[in-house]
Order: C-alpha cells, then sequence, then structure tokens
C-alpha cells in the first residue's frame, strides 16, 4: 500500500494557522505513507497536477487531501486522481479549514488537530476499496409543477429545447398570481398583455401537455427516473367537449366566492375563473353547487350547448414517468386578519389587500376598472397604504421582508392617481427597499409626480369614523401623530408559502424554510436545485420574489434540467449498501427500516431467501447498516470498519 | 458554515463523518467511550426534515436508548449528547460544541469509569435493543 498526503495550505487560509510543514513531517511518519508535501492551493491547476504527478512519478495507490470542506472539492480531487489513473474514491479528504484554520486562532492546537485529523484520514483511506458507479437510463420528460410566471417560463424554455414537458396546475387555469396584476412595476407595462401571450403559447406548445384542476399526489424514485402519480381533480365538465362559452356561468344560480378576483366581487359555482383564462374550460366547484349541496340543480347541464357537463365525474389518478421535476408553486398574501386586530381584523369591508386592490384597478376585474370602494361603491379619494403588514414584523412571527411590497405600493399609488386625478395616496412606511433596476427612480416618481405623500412609520390603528377610516399611526421622522381620514386603506400584506408547500416538499423529498419556502441546495453557488437530485425551484416559492427574478429563476432551472437530460444516462454513487449474502441470515430488518425502499428479497441457489440491495435506489444513508444484527449489511465508503479505525485513531 | 463564517470554537472536537445520523451505531459511541473518549456528540439534520427522509428518526431512538444505557455501563451520560442542528445553522453549531465542550471539561477525564467489559455487555444489550422492530 502506497499513501500519499497532500496539505493544502489555501493561500492563508490554512497556513495562517496550522503549520502545514509538521502536518507534513508528522503525516510521513504514519503507516504506509510514502509521499507528503504542502501546496499552495490544491484546487488549482498547477496543484492538481503536482498531485497527478506525486500519483504516476511514486505508485501512489490511495491519497489523502487535507484541505477545505468536502462539500466545495470532493468531486474535484476525485476527478484529479481519477485523471492519474486511481480509483476516484481512492482518494480521502480532510477537511482542515472549515473544521480547523478557520475556526481556531492557536496555532498549535490547530496544529495538533489537524495531524489528528490527518491521522483519521489516512486510516480511512487504507481501509478504502475501489468502488464504481454504475448508470442509469434518464426519461427524458419533464414534470413542472405550478403554472404561474415561474412555472411557465420554465415549461416554455424546456420545451423549446425539444423536451416533453407536463404542466401540473392545481388551479383551474395557469397564470398565477401575475395573471391578477393590473400594471407592473417599474415599466407599467399591462400584466396580462404580456402574460396572456405566453400561456397561449405554453396550451399550444408541441411538447408541453397542460394538466389544470391536477395536483402532485405521490413522488417515487429519484433523479432521471420519478414516478409521478398526478391527481385530476373532477370539475364535472368534459374538457374535451367545453368551448368555453360561459353560458353555463351566466345562468348558474349558485352563488361562489370570487378567488381569481381575490375576493372582491362574486363568482358562480361553475365558472371560468377569467375571460383570459387558459384553457378556456369551465370548471365546477361541488362545495358551492346546489346541486350537490340541496340535491336539486342541474341548470348548467340543461344550458350547455356542448354536452359538456358530467356531474358523475370523478378524481382520476395518473402515473407518469420523469426525469426531472421544477418546483413552481409560488406565494399566497399571509393572512392578515387574525394578527392585526388593530387594523380591524377584516371587520371593515374598505381596509383591503393589495391583491384586491390590484383587481379593483384592473380593466378586467370586477367593476372594470373603476375604483369603487367595497362598502358603497363610492370612488375613494383619499387613499392610504400600509407597508410591512405581515412582513418585518417579529411580533407576529413574520420577520421576513416580502421584497415588492415598497414596489407595488409606488405602482398602486400612481395608478390611483391615473384612475382618480382628484386623489390623493398615503403611504406608511418602514423604509423603501427598491433595489432593483429602475426601482429607486420609480419610487421617486410616485412621490414626485404623482404627489404621494410618504409618512415614515407604522400605523397603530385604524377605526370607523362617519362611514370612512381614521388611520392613526407615528410620523418618526417628524415625530408626530398622524391621523388620516381615509375612504380606502390598502394593506401590503407579506408574501407566504402556497397552500400545502410543507406537505409537497415532503413528497418530493426536499426541504424548506420556518415559512414553508422551499430551500435552494446552496443559497449562491446552488440557487436552483433541491437537495434532492433532479428536483429544480423556481420563483416565489422558494421565497418572495418579484417577476424579472421569478422568470430569470425559471429560465436558470429550465437550463439545469436540459443540461441534466442532455445526458442518456445518469451515473449513481457507488456510495451504497451491500449485503454479504452468504452470511445474511433473512430477517430483512434492513428492510424494515431502509427510506427508499432499496432491499428486496432474492433466493440464493439453495432456496435461502437473502436480502439484496438495488443499487439505484439505495441513496446511501447507512441506516439499514446499523439494524442488521448480524452485521452483514454494509455502507460502501462509511463501513464498520472504516468507522472503528477512524474512532482508535483518533483516542490513540 | 460554522466553518464557513468562521466561528471560533474550542479545538478539543473531532469530527467522524458519517452521510446520515441514521448510520450511527451505538455500538460506535460506546467504543469511543472504551477507547478513552471523555465525551461524545452527535449531530444531524432536525427530524422531521432529513436529508435521508427519515433516517434521523432511527437515530433518535437508538440514541435515546443508549442515553439511557449509559450507566449500566458505568459511564455518566453527560458525557454524550444528541442534538439537532441544521448545515444553515452555524452559530447554533458553534454554541453546541462550546456548551458540550465545557460540560465535559467539568466532567474531567473519563480515566477508570468504564469497567473493561464494558463493550461485552453493550455489544449484547445495545445490539439486540437498537435493532428491534424500528418502524416510525
Ligand atoms: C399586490 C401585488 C402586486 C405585485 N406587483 C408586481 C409588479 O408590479 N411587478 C413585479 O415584478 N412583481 C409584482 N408582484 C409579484 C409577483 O406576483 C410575483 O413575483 C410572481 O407572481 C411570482 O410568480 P410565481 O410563478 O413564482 O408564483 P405564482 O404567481 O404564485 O404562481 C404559482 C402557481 O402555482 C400553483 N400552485 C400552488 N401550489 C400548487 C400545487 N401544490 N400544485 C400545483 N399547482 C400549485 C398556483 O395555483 C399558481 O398558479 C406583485 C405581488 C403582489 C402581491
Ligand atoms: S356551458 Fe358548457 S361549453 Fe359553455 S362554458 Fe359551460 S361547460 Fe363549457
Ligand atoms: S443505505 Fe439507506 S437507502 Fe441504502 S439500502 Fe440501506 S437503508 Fe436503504
Amino acid at each position: 500500500m502506497r499513501i500519499g498526503v497532500f496539505v493544502c495550505e489555501c493561500g492563508t487560509n490554512i497556513a495562517a494557522t496550522v503549520s502545514t510543514g509538521k502536518v507534513v513531517d508528522a503525516a510521513l511518519s504514519m503507516r504506509d505513507v510514502l509521499h507528503a508535501e504542502s501546496i499552495q492551493y490544491t484546487c488549482s491547476d498547477p496543484g492538481q497536477r503536482a498531485v497527478i504527478d506525486a500519483i504516476q512519478k511514486k505508485g501512489l495507490t490511495r491519497v489523502v487531501i487535507a484541505s477545505c470542506s468536502p462539500r466545495m472539492h470532493e468531486n474535484t480531487f476525485r476527478r484529479t486522481v481519477g485523471r492519474a489513473g486511481l480509483n476516484a474514491y481512492m482518494m480521502e479528504m480532510v477537511n482542515i479549514r472549515e473544521h480547523c484554520s478557520w475556526i481556531h486562532s492557536d496555532i498549535d492546537e490547530a496544529t495538533d488537530k489537524a495531524i489528528d485529523l490527518m491521522q483519521k484520514g489516512v486510516a480511512r483511506v487504507r481501509r478504502q476499496v475501489p468502488l464504481h458507479s454504475t448508470t442509469v437510463p434518464v426519461t427524458k420528460r419533464v414534470l413542472v409543477v405550478g403554472g404561474g410566471v415561474a412555472g411557465i417560463q420554465a415549461a416554455l424554455d424546456i420545451a423549446d429545447a425539444g423536451l416533453p414537458v407536463t404542466l401540473v396546475e392545481r388551479g383551474p387555469s395557469i397564470g398565477g398570481n401575475m395573471a391578477r396584476l393590473d400594471k407592473t412595476f417599474p415599466t407599467l407595462d399591462c400584466s396580462s398583455c404580456i402574460l396572456t401571450p405566453r400561456m397561449v403559447e405554453a396550451a399550444q406548445h408541441e411538447n408541453i401537455e397542460l394538466m389544470v384542476s391536477s395536483e402532485v399526489e405521490q413522488v417515487r424514485g429519484y433523479i432521471g427516473n420519478f414516478d409521478v402519480d398526478i391527481r385530476r381533480k373532477a370539475t364535472c365538465v368534459d374538457a374535451e367537449k367545453c368551448t368555453g362559452c360561459m353560458i353555463c356561468q351566466e345562468k348558474c344560480p349558485g352563488k361562489a366566492p370570487d378567488e381569481f378576483n381575490a375576493g372582491v366581487g362574486q363568482s358562480k359555482a361553475i365558472s371560468i375563473p377569467f375571460p383570459q383564462a387558459v384553457p378556456l374550460v369551465a370548471a365546477l366547484r361541488k362545495e358551492h353547487c346546489r346541486l350537490f349541496i340541496k340535491g336539486k340543480c342541474s341548470v348548467c347541464k340543461k344550458v350547455c350547448p356542448a354536452d359538456a357537463i358530467d356531474y358523475e365525474q370523478e378524481d382520476r389518478i395518473e402515473t407518469e414517468k420523469f426525469g426531472a421535476i421544477v418546483v413552481a408553486t409560488g406565494y399566497e398574501l399571509f393572512d392578515w386578519r387574525e394578527s392585526y386586530p388593530d387594523y380591524g381584523g377584516g371587520q371593515y369591508p374598505d381596509v383591503v389587500t393589495a391583491l384586491q386592490y390590484e383587481r379593483m384597478l384592473s380593466a378586467s376585474g370586477p367593476n372594470g376598472g373603476h375604483v369603487q370602494r367595497p362598502s358603497d361603491g363610492k370612488e375613494p379619494k383619499n387613499v392610504v397604504f400600509i407597508s410591512c403588514v405581515g412582513s418585518r414584523d417579529e411580533s407576529v412571527g413574520r420577520p421576513l421582508c416580502c421584497s415588492v411590497g415598497c414596489m407595488y405600493i409606488a405602482k398602486q399609488a400612481i395608478l390611483t392617481k391615473e384612475h382618480i386625478p382628484d386623489s390623493q395616496s398615503y403611504v406608511f412606511y418602514i423604509d423603501i427597499r427598491a433595489g432593483g433596476k429602475g426601482y429607486e427612480e420609480f419610487t421617486r416618481r410616485a412621490q414626485r409626480d404623482f404627489g404621494a405623500i410618504y409618512l415614515r412609520g407604522r400605523v397603530g390603528k385604524i377605526y370607523p369614523s362617519n362611514g370612512n377610516l381614521v388611520v392613526m399611526g407615528t410620523d418618526t421622522l417628524s415625530a408626530e401623530q398622524v391621523e388620516i381620514d381615509a375612504d380606502l386603506v390598502v394593506l401590503a400584506t407579506g408574501f407566504a408559502a402556497a397552500e400545502g408547500a410543507g406537505e409537497l416538499a415532503r413528497k418530493l423529498n426536499i426541504s424548506y424554510d420556518q415559512y414553508e419556502f422551499f430551500s435552494e441546495s446552496h443559497p449562491k453557488l446552488r440557487p436552483v436545485e433541491t437537495t434532492t437530485g433532479g428536483v429544480f425551484l423556481a420563483g416565489a416559492c422558494q421565497g418572495p420574489k418579484d417577476i424579472p427574478d421569478t422568470v430569470a429563476q425559471a429560465s436558470a432551472s429550465a437550463a439545469k434540467v436540459i443540461g441534466l437530460l442532455s445526458r442518456g444516462e445518469l451515473e449513481t454513487s457507488p456510495m451504497v449498501a451491500a449485503v454479504n449474502q452468504m452470511r445474511c441470515t433473512g430477517c430483512f430488518k434492513c428492510r424494515d427500516v431502509c427510506p427508499y425502499g432499496a432491499i428486496e428479497a432474492v433466493e440464493l441457489r439453495d432456496g435461502r431467501e437473502v436480502a439484496n440491495v438495488i443499487d439505484s435506489l439505495c441513496q446511501g444513508c447507512g441506516v439499514c447498516n446499523v439494524a442488521c444484527p448480524p452485521a452483514v449489511i454494509s455502507l460502501k465508503g462509511y463501513t464498520d470498519g472504516q468507522l472503528i479505525a477512524e474512532t482508535m485513531e483518533l483516542l490513540r | 458554515m460554522a466553518g464557513t463564517a468562521r466561528m471560533k470554537q474550542p479545538g478539543d472536537l473531532r469530527v467522524i463523518r458519517l452521510p446520515c445520523t441514521g448510520r450511527v451505531n451505538p455500538l460506535l459511541i460506546l467504543k469511543a467511550f472504551m477507547e478513552g473518549a471523555d465525551g461524545v456528540l452527535v449531530s444531524g439534520c432536525h427530524p422531521g426534515d432529513c436529508h435521508y427522509n427519515v433516517g434521523n428518526y432511527h437515530a433518535r431512538r437508538r440514541l435515546e436508548l443508549l442515553q439511557r444505557m449509559l450507566p449500566a455501563f458505568g459511564i455518566d451520560p453527560g458525557r454524550f449528547h444528541y442534538t439537532w442542528v441544521s448545515a444553515s445553522e452555524g452559530s447554533r453549531w458553534a454554541g453546541v460544541v462550546s456548551d458540550f465542550t465545557r460540560r465535559i471539561e467539568a466532567l474531567g477525564k473519563i480515566g477508570a469509569e468504564v469497567p473493561a467489559n464494558a463493550l461485552a455487555k453493550a455489544e449484547q444489550t445495545a445490539m439486540t435493543d437498537a435493532t428491534g422492530k424500528t418502524t416510525s
């Protein structure tokens, strides 16, 4: 056995606190080590070349590299030793940066620790055997979950690259929240004018299959080979036959909340959510339908000229194979009512959310763009905007910034002035966050050119008085109490994750934060990947975002997916469990504990039933290794022998 | 994260890398005490947030059991601690390390605390219990 040791200085990152020379000397006295040197930057091209040279000149068979975290460069160095002709797994990394030089200041202490860690690494690599990854074929189809602008963008990009895409949206139409917006900051272009063509393009794309009123039921499998059950919810309308004439909606006597209009105005039990909906197909909501509640009605079935109504329709589960999944489930507004009793807790009809106001402003909204306040239909003159309701507020458990509130308030203040020239807008703010391109200028314009009065401070209370609302707050710049007589109050409520986001994350085996926004694999270098291979993120489901960032991230996800599926096969990690079948007793405790169903029973020639690991399913957690009573199933790369040797070495 | 953020920590701890706390065999911990470790700390992803679905649920059951059995082997249970720290909780990790180190310093060297036959004894008991039916 010929072991080579390389100690990285990482410039001064390591060398300033760890005496690399001493580590080299110590390594040379370790068993089987016949080469040791320190290198200034091992990951650099000359650094890697030095490693390759030493391996080839000295005939090294195993290598230990003491440098940074394996999360950083394990793959780099595996490739390095691979290029030198060694099996990539005959290289062991020892972390003397994050675990040593960066967290200690005493040179002796840090050097001692580095030597200990080196000893452990050498002990480990001595017990390492060559490992070989297998390849699995990939399914060249992509699932996109969520049909907001993020999902649409990702689906279009992927489909344009020639890959078939299934876009699953749980609502009756794609479009998401952007379809609800009137105009968009900072350019004030009309939201549906830019979004609707994209929605239609997605529906007509030969590579995109739209599945609306559908949800992900279950996900099995792994990168390159997911099996996904999709629930196609019963809408009581045959999508093939429905022509979108809306006669059913007109005649339907069952009132229902208007979800598209964020609860402003009313809709019907059977409806098309909005005139530009894609697909333009009606859907019936049983919980509001008279036939399902009272057992009598069937008006829609009678009036439908296309005979599209089918009350017997039931949910169907379809199972499809995908190679990659993009999650783009977006956001919902934080429900402010319980947390802000001082703002009326939802009791005052003229206190609305910004999304409701967006609908009130929109030409496709319930009043055709004529702003009328909910209580009496009067056109408001004094409009008060309150920012950060349910964001940046520790007292209600929402310290996060929604990142778009400051911007859309400025937009809505401008639009208010455009709709109602003799109106006056007031904006209560904590501070104005306008980091994007052209954003700062935009918020200035709202004040300078459209006369919005900005008041720095929180609103303490809102109470009704003479048919109007009194808004009490503090202007912290002048340190004065202010009271404004408002016709309408608009709350910039914070972002919350889409309902059921946590549940979806568990189905996909991806992580999420305390607000149920999905977590990216690395905040800087892997912003669209998740910790589960083959699952990517796009848009506001990962955290509050505006449209430009959403679209950029969606295209980035698409690029990752296209890259992944451009390969015909994927390498799987060889660090999987293996059973010594001669000694397996067939108790199947391993199968009971395996979270991935990676263990099957096979029959040996002598008729005994023993455990077998399905390499492509095993993720290498090692739970089975501990559960096996005769200790005959072992995780390659983390065998009992290796772990015991490491432990003993550290305690010598 | 704690390392990347360069949070200073006491230098007594040596880390052994594992894919998942579910790979931690209680026997390995006993082995460490046998070999003279003054303290053993196990840390993994938070329950419910396991990178490998449920590995840490298995770990929690196994480690809790070990914790309770340590006195039977003559080992002060204060020398063993298991905790959940996610990769993003750098400052929490630094805190855990500092607290644990302080605790072990107060307990002092393990010395003759561990009887020589502890491992053999442990082997029998821990094995059967820790591997008993473990469905979550
Ligand atoms: C009042 C207001 C005004 C705004 N104005 C602007 C502006 O002017 N300019 C700007 O840049 N940004 C603006 N924004 C932000 C903008 O709305 C978002 O950036 C954008 O909508 C995010 O798109 P998305 O696709 O990520 O999410 P969404 O638009 O939320 O789309 C997510 C989609 O996924 C679906 N879905 C959710 N869960 C599931 C599931 N489990 N299964 C299947 N489907 C699911 C949803 O039904 C939805 O269709 C504004 C936001 C608000 C609240
Ligand atoms: S009446 Fe029939 S065709 Fe017209 S929208 Fe309703 S279901 Fe579709
Ligand atoms: S290592 Fe984990 S995933 Fe692989 S077979 Fe064992 S329990 Fe299953």
